[in-house]
């Protein structure tokens, strides 16, 4: 990857963290609240079966109304969803080989079951990168830590993640001053896998040095093993809406089908 | 080789977050008896460099693509195995949640593939092969036979959650030749990257690297965990030859009463199926009956399927119209809220 890539990455990450800084009445909601929510969400739009395709649009509801409520760059997100569309094409794209079986006849043309089922992949991929996205981008990732420790995770990996989260920028550019300037120096020939190793290994002992420059500055601030957040958030009634609201919601049509119900209505009106 | 939400279904991304979280429970409460306050910031310094290292990628000889680390044999090289599962879970979180790399349902199963593997098998298999103070070509060697195994059964793991999962329609045995030989290449380079760096490390810095090595003991209990994630998976697998996932999680549901609130209920299933015979549709848009043995419907036309089949709902003319209402919908709905938000 070259030194613009790598910085891409970062600006990614960077603005997606920033947006969790604005103050909106989801961003103000427990953490806890909008996990499980997510989570909820994932679980229905994958409990579907293998060509749901109708009975997933309805889901698109979850990740526009929080992006609106939140007043979210609705542009920029659906951009960065949209760019996950060619993996989840490679992923897709076995199933119209595998899966002939003609299961849908429109006028004489057949179309055969993995047509269908690429598309349903497609919808599920989209839909999943946005639940994250909107949660990340709502919450915010220390907010998300801390209400994974307490919905259980333990503590140990609750501080690698604060810790990861705090050096991933530091280390980001490191590495994309590191390539920067080896792009400069090599003149466009790709990176071979001796040098590769050595550019890896130095910035490995950088930031093993570091870790221990940061060891000692924490040791200086009293630090005992793990951090103190400050005040906790409560989980109250608006929590209890928010996730009885969405909750009941998503299993509505799951169980319901409001897509098809709404299009036979439609169609024997126009009959 | 991330495992995807979109090829998940649900039985199987909680089996894997399961199994997940008994390793990081088990690997959290060793890290917590060690007690070594250094290796706190150690460990989430190397979660970053492994981020960034990932984000170099370099020339593989001789193909003309490239490749980047995976890492989680390095981890467990530099940390030991239960770090450095702790580490690859934190980095599997932040790909998820900032890259939608992977997917949330699909965390369970990423942090086994890449994390489990590389810690739990891929590095006894490195110390047992290195012996105590190996030389640079047996280390090399070693490190370059590990990850080859490693990213073999992490492979293989993603070819049984998908096949298991019965959303994408790749048979087994095709996915399976197919999988394999490229993770081969794969772990070839995968190996031979770590061992480059493992051996610029040791010569640039002799006393890095841990030199101990105390590779049998309490893995038996993180082992037994997974064995019985992989033999529920099985179990999965066997049922997922059916067409049905529906019909599947259903079953799982009241075996294990763990899945979520998704499983479908008979009663809706046969009203909706009622519903959907007396809601005639348009003439000529219907399914072919999956097996043929149906009989024809009252008006001797291709309709859609009864309730014993579990596909009919989605993909029908009428379904798409009300899709289409729906999104519609949906997108009224956020501008709707966004005008609320503007004015608050």
């Amino acid at each position: 990857m070259s030194a613009p890539a790598v910085l891409a990455g970062l600006l990614d990450f960077r603005r997606l963290d920033l947006l969790a800084a604005e103050d909106s009445a989801l961003h103000r909601l427990d953490a806890r609240a909008k996990l499980v929510v997510a989570l909820a969400f994932v679980v229905c739009v994958t409990s579907f079966g293998r060509y749901a395709v109708a009975p997933l649009l309805p889901y698109f509801v979850f990740p526009i109304a929080v992006a609106a409520a939140a007043r979210l760059p609705a542009a920029r997100l659906s951009r960065q969803v949209a760019l996950l569309l060619p993996f989840a094409l490679l992923i897709a794209l076995p199933n119209p080989l595998f899966d002939r079986e003609v299961l849908l006849r429109v006028g004489g043309v057949g179309i055969a079951g993995g047509w269908i089922s690429l598309v349903s992949i497609l919808l599920r991929a989209l839909l999943a990168a946005a639940a994250a996205l909107t949660l990340v981008a709502v919450t915010g990732f220390p907010a998300i830590c801390g209400a994974l420790e307490r919905l259980g995770m333990p503590r140990q990996l609750a501080v690698q993640l604060l810790f990861l989260y705090r050096y991933l920028a530091v280390l980001g550019e490191e590495a994309l001053r590191m390539t920067t300037a080896r792009e400069l120096r090599g003149g466009g020939r790709p990176l071979s896998l001796r040098l590769y190793a050595t550019l890896v290994g130095r910035l490995l002992l950088r930031t093993w040095d570091r870790a221990g420059r940061i060891h000692l500055a924490m040791c200086a601030r009293g630090f005992v093993g793990d951090f103190r957040s400050g005040e906790r958030s409560r989980f109250g009634r608006r929590e209890i809406i928010y996730v009885a609201g969405w909750c009941g919601l998503f299993l509505l049509l799951r169980t319901q089908d409001p897509t098809h119900r709404l299009g036979a209505a439609l169609l024997r009106l126009f009959q | 080789m991330h495992m995807a939400d979109a090829l998940l279904s649900p039985a199987v991304g909680a089996t894997m977050w399961a199994a997940a979280a008994v390793a990081v429970g088990h690997c959290s409460r060793r890290i917590r008896s060690e007690d070594d306050e250094r290796r706190v910031p150690l460990m989430g310094v190397l979660g970053a460099f492994l981020f960034a290292a990932q984000m170099i990628n370099f020339a593989i000889p001789g193909t003309g693509s490239s490749g980047h680390l995976g890492g989680g044999l390095l981890l467990a090289i530099l940390l030991g195995p239960h770090a450095a599962l702790l580490v690859m879970a934190s980095v599997l979180i932040v790909q998820a949640l900032f890259f939608a790399d992977g997917g949330l349902l699909a965390l369970g199963c990423n942090i086994v593939n890449l994390g489990f593997f590389p810690a739990f098998v891929g590095y006894p298999l490195y110390r047992r092969l290195a012996g105590s103070a190996p030389g640079a070509a047996r280390s090399g060697i070693a490190v370059v036979v590990a990850a080859l195994l490693s990213l073999q059964l992490g492979a293989l793991a993603v070819v049984l959650e998908t096949v298991a999962s019965g959303i994408s329609a790749l048979p087994f045995g095709t996915f399976v030749l197919f999988m394999l030989p490229i993770h081969l290449a794969i772990g070839v380079v995968e190996g031979v990257v770590t061992a480059a760096v493992v051996s610029f490390v040791r010569a640039a810095r002799p006393g890095m690297l841990p030199s101990v090595a105390p590779s049998g003991g309490p893995v038996t209990g993180v082992a037994l965990a997974f064995l019985a994630a992989a033999l529920a998976l099985g179990g999965v697998g066997a049922w997922g030859a059916s067409k049905d996932p529906d019909g599947l999680e259903w079953s799982i549901a009241r075996i294990t009463g763990a899945t979520g609130p998704d499983a479908p209920q008979t009663a809706v299933h046969a009203a909706l199926g009622r519903f959907q015979q007396q809601a005639a549709l348009l003439p000529d848009y219907g399914f072919r009956r999956p097996d043929g043995a149906a009989a024809p419907t009252p008006e001797g036309q291709g309709a859609p399927g009864d309730g014993a089949s579990g596909d009919r709902l989605g993909t029908s003319v009428a379904g798409v119209v009300g899709g289409a209402i729906t999104l519609l919908l949906a997108l009224l709905v956020g501008l709707v809220l966004r005008r609320q938000a503007r004015r608050a």
